[in-house]
């Protein structure tokens, strides 16, 4: 049983009584901040997200951490490194004249 | 069909992140390079089979991705390296126990404090101790920012695959940060005075 079949719960994303972070809010509440929710459960959950004063403070913690994680966890290239990594590619400037019948490589595309 | 004679100029702006993604798979400064190179060398022999226009971000990691799995990581297992210790890592780890400290602080923004609570050298550190599995997704989703799709086509795993060990290999994360953090003393921030 969960907050689903209770007829005043808003669009399905409130907590189970007594417990602020139940685990349909958890769950939404990543895929959320993973931007991997369509138009419509995002505007559930932001709904939800202003009515919910603990549901907002773990979002808005969440959404920070995320934010350290991806600004710390990016080391800086050093200079001697890219100087080495352009001359490769500068090297590599002549196009391959091999007829084009290379070893294939991973040529698949993404996307 | 991609022209190698763009290759340069396309892929130049991915060099850093390459280099720093490298540099959390390898864990070392020399490999790091080494496999950076590498996977360029091998990303520019097989441009011809690039589709121009399509996600060269994610085809450029894909190769990172797999010539770290061909080269460099039978060099470095470790035989504990595939599981995580998950015993009391909770969702929110870290907001269950330091999420209160810092809506107490109105002094400062809130995101300036969590921000100052953790070094540069304690997130990688705590990225670098995730075991690979945990780590890889991570490294793409929060530093990089690859959809759960795009991590799944990187790594070749299913989706649900990448779900569960993004979902593990945060609270990992978050649970390693809070050590770094309690065992310095979370009471006291850069910012902070000590002669209050």
């Amino acid at each position: 049983m969960t907050a689903h079949d209770d007829p005043t719960a808003r669009s399905g994303h409130d907590h189970a009584p007594g417990d602020p972070f139940c685990a349909d809010a958890l769950r939404d509440l990543y895929l959320y901040l993973d931007r991997e929710l369509g138009p419509e459960e995002v505007a559930a959950v932001e709904a939800h997200l202003h009515d919910c004063s603990p549901c907002f403070e773990a979002y808005d913690f969440e959404a920070e951490f995320r934010m350290v994680i991806s600004s710390k966890g990016r080391a800086p290239l050093p200079p001697d490194v890219r100087q080495r990594l352009e001359q490769m590619l500068t090297d590599l400037g002549v196009p391959d004249t091999g007829n084009g019948a290379g070893p294939g490589g991973p040529g698949s595309p993404l996307g | 069909m991609a022209d190698q004679s763009t290759f340069a100029e396309q892929v130049t702006p991915f060099m850093a992140p390459l280099y720093s993604a490298a540099l959390r798979m390898t864990r070392n400064p020399a490999d790091a390079e080494d496999l950076v190179q590498e996977a360029m060398l091998r990303a520019y022999r097989g441009f011809g089979g690039f589709t121009d226009g399509s996600n060269l971000k994610a085809w450029l990691y894909r190769i990172l991705t797999n010539t770290f799995i061909n080269q460099y990581r039978a060099r470095q297992r470790r035989p504990d390296e595939t599981e995580l210790g998950e015993d009391g890592a909770e969702d929110l780890y870290l907001f269950r126990r330091i999420g209160g400290l810092e809506a107490a602080r109105a002094s400062r923004s809130a995101e300036d404090e969590l921000m100052d609570l953790f070094t540069d050298a304690e997130v990688t550190d705590a990225l670098d101790a995730l075991p690979e599995n945990f780590r890889l997704p991570v490294l793409l989703a929060d530093v990089e920012g690859f959809s759960y799709k795009e991590i799944a086509e990187i790594l070749d795993i299913p989706i649900g695959t990448v779900m569960s060990r993004l979902h593990r290999g945060r609270k990992a994360l978050q649970r390693a940060l809070y050590e770094f953090a309690a065992s310095r003393g979370m009471a006291t921030t850069a910012a902070e005075d000590p002669a209050d």
